[in-house]
């Protein structure tokens, strides 16, 4: 049947006209979950779900949450768990407050507001992170603890680790430049976020042409050339709708004059400009893109997974898989870092709470985007989505007016129904 | 008289006080077949697991080519041209058989990526000369029925030269025809001068592929034997009795008449 609709000989019936594009039916089904579950907040709330405005607020939203998962994604795929990044991110953005409003301008002298500080700032925060974690690593690799335990036990000691840090106080406000990643205060703007839709687009396309090509000179099955093209349309189709979107939120007016009078100039008379794609979403995506390259095209990625599939069969083959623990969980580590870097600049303020019970959020999205316990299983764009997924819940809930208590319990039992529905299309399809 | 492939001399290894590899010499000449027997838990695994870097010896040398090495890890068996071919299928049953056959050694492209396209046509053409039936390249070896499982097994020792070959229960799992098709494999790979460790339980197996036997008991050998010189019964002898008849060489663990 597979050999039909490669050759594309046949009418293209729904069936193998899926195949024949060779989509994951599994992404395509919860692209189909999410499309439906934002319909329904939208109808419910009387279109207010489905605003530019609301689109941007929950692409926002998501970042932080979706850096980890991305990273959380590996951890579970070699049968480990992390439970502490909730408190890992409060440690480094405690560790990163602290650089940019105390040390570097004081101790360093830098002085407030030096361009070099809110770098600075990330570079220690990514350090701080990625030795902490790396930290957890070899007491799992090496030292043989499981991992649920170490980092049940990072739960508690990052937390207040954090709190000794700051002395328990709230410290901001935080440099000017640092908080433009946290969302709303940085944008492309809409010339910069058309140019980087067309970009986005253009690789994209690029890179279906360089791998249909390398396909054919090995004289591989490659998908009908409608197929490809279908599959163009489409992702170019996401990428620059994506870019609409946020283009048409319009920056408000007060807002803008503001900006206007910053810079010394007055608004002209009915001119409006949107917000375009937020620095944080661009971030998200550059670390989409690198976790899913490292997890398909590095031997680090090849090892994770097989290591997840079968330790021993792993170890046989001269893989170092203690030393591969240390570098999952020091990943795990830097990109706590960079999602404390975006949670604390969403806020403006470190605070004490930041992140708490972001692990169950994070372990969720992995879990919920199809990263199985068992290990050996799981993918980047899976894990997004489920952060995604997760967010769009809440917040859609909040808006309809679910009441806080009922909101939780929707999505615990929402948690628990999509690993059940999970299971039963792996039976079905004899994975 | 040629130098041996492989020379394992006075090897021991003990795990908590329990001498689970005692004194053990063996070698291996190319193109043979040596055949370790004995029950469970006699040591033969373990044995081979010193050779293939999974365990480390207590003591003992270790002699490739006439050369004495050191080896520490899967990757310096490797080294040595040494590939094993685990009893429990040492597979990754979550990837496909390309990142199986090129596990731990990945092709990359210039940039240092992993090229799966390279290792899709090179698993191709490997398994087309080892089980031109083979078809499941894009799915998890978990898709595939134990012979297929096996033959990516075997296609992984072959590819990479390997001079010596050690195969732990290659037919366990398998079918008749599968057995047979691991069977032609062997011969094939023997008549190309590779040396193969076989461990069985099969002695009609024993019989048809190996040239001779070693045959241990509580970690000790034996006796060694070539194949045309001892029956099978004599050889069930030296598994369950540990007696060693008059066509074999006694070991350490052979059984004291007097």
């Amino acid at each position: 049947m597979s050999d039909d609709a490669l050759s594309g000989a046949k009418q293209p019936t729904a069936r193998n006209f899926l195949s024949a594009l060779q989509l994951d039916t599994r992404l395509l089904g919860m692209i189909g979950a999410f499309v439906v579950l934002c319909l329904v907040f939208n109808v419910v709330t009387d279109g207010r779900f489905l605003t530019p405005r609301n689109i941007f607020n929950l692409s926002i939203q998501s970042v932080s949450v979706a850096i980890m998962a991305t990273g959380m994604v590996f951890v579970i795929v070699t049968r480990h768990i992390d439970l502490s990044v909730g408190s890992l991110l409060a440690t480094v953005a405690a560790i990163m407050a602290v650089a940019q409003t105390d040390f570097l301008p004081n101790v360093v002298g830098l002085g407030l507001g030096h361009p070099l500080v809110w770098i600075l700032a990330i570079v220690a925060g990514i350090i701080g992170g990625v030795i902490i974690g790396a930290f957890h690593g070899w007491l799992i690799g090496y030292l043989g603890i499981p991992a649920f335990i170490v980092t049940l036990g990072g739960l508690l000691v990052w937390r207040n680790v954090a709190w000794f840090i700051t002395d328990g106080q709230t410290i901001g406000p935080l440099d000017e430049t640092f908080t433009k990643i946290g969302g709303i205060g940085g944008t492309l703007g809409e010339t910069w976020s058309w140019v980087f839709g067309i970009v986005a687009t253009l690789a994209a396309l690029g890179f279906q042409v360089v791998s249909r090509r390398r396909k054919q000179a090995h004289g591989f099955p490659i998908k009908p050339l409608w197929a490809e093209a279908v599959l163009s349309a489409l992702v170019s189709g996401a990428i620059l709708g994506f870019v609409w979107i946020l283009n048409s939120y319009d920056i408000p007016k007060a807002r803008l004059r503001r900006i206007y009078e910053a810079a010394g100039e007055t608004l002209p008379d009915g001119f409006t400009t949107g917000y375009g794609v937020p620095y944080s979403v661009v971030l998200l995506i550059v670390v989409a893109i690198v976790m899913t390259v490292v997890s398909q095209r590095t031997r680090l990625g090849r090892y994770i997974f097989a290591t997840g599939g079968n330790p021993d069969a792993a170890e046989l083959s001269g893989i170092n898989t203690r030393m591969l623990t240390v570098k999952i969980f020091a990943l795990m580590g830097g990109l706590c870092a960079l999602a404390g870097a975006v949670a604390a600049a969403r806020l403006g303020f470190s605070t004490n709470d930041i992140g708490t019970l972001d692990e169950l959020r994070v372990i969720a999205a992995a879990v919920i985007g199809g990263t199985a316990l068992a290990g050996g299983v799981g993918t980047i764009y899976g894990a997004i989505l489920g952060a995604l997924i997760m967010q769009s819940l809440q917040s859609g809930m909040a808006m309809v007016g679910v009441d806080a208590p009922l909101q939780n319990i929707v999505v615990g039992t929402v948690l628990v129904m999509a690993v059940f529905v999970d299971i039963l299309y792996r039976k079905r399809v004899g994975d | 008289m040629t130098t041996p492939l492989i020379e394992m001399k006075d090897m021991s290894i003990s795990f908590g006080g329990v001498h689970a590899v005692d004194n053990v010499s063996v070698d291996l000449y190319p193109g043979e077949v040596v055949g370790l027997l004995g029950h469970n838990g006699a040591g033969k695994s373990t044995l081979i697991k010193i050779l293939s870097g999974a365990y480390k010896a207590d003591s003992g040398e270790i002699r490739v080519n006439g050369k004495k090495v050191s080896i520490n890890s899967p990757r310096d068996a490797r080294a040595h041209n040494i590939e094993t071919i685990y009893q429990t299928l040492a597979l990754a049953d979550n990837l496909d058989a390309a990142s199986n056959l090129f596990l731990g050694r990945e092709l990359t492209t210039a940039l240092g990526f992993v090229d799966d396209d390279a290792m899709e046509a090179e698993t191709r053409k490997i398994m087309g000369r080892l089980n031109p039936n083979f078809a499941k390249f894009s799915s998890p070896v978990k898709a595939l029925s134990g012979g297929q499982r096996q033959s990516v097994a075997i296609a992984r020792a072959v590819y990479f030269n390997a001079q010596t070959l050690i195969m732990d229960e290659p037919t366990a799992a398998l079918g008749p025809h599968e057995t047979q098709m691991v069977a032609e494999l062997i011969k094939e790979l023997k008549a190309q001068g590779i040396g193969i460790f076989l461990i069985s339980h099969d002695i009609h197996d024993v019989f048809s592929l190996c040239d001779r036997v070693a045959v241990m008991k509580n970690g000790k050998v034996v006796g060694t034997a070539k194949t045309d010189d001892v029956t099978d019964d004599e050889v069930l002898g030296m598994i369950i009795l540990g007696k060693c008849p008059p066509g074999a060489t006694p070991g350490p663990g052979a059984l004291n008449d007097d």
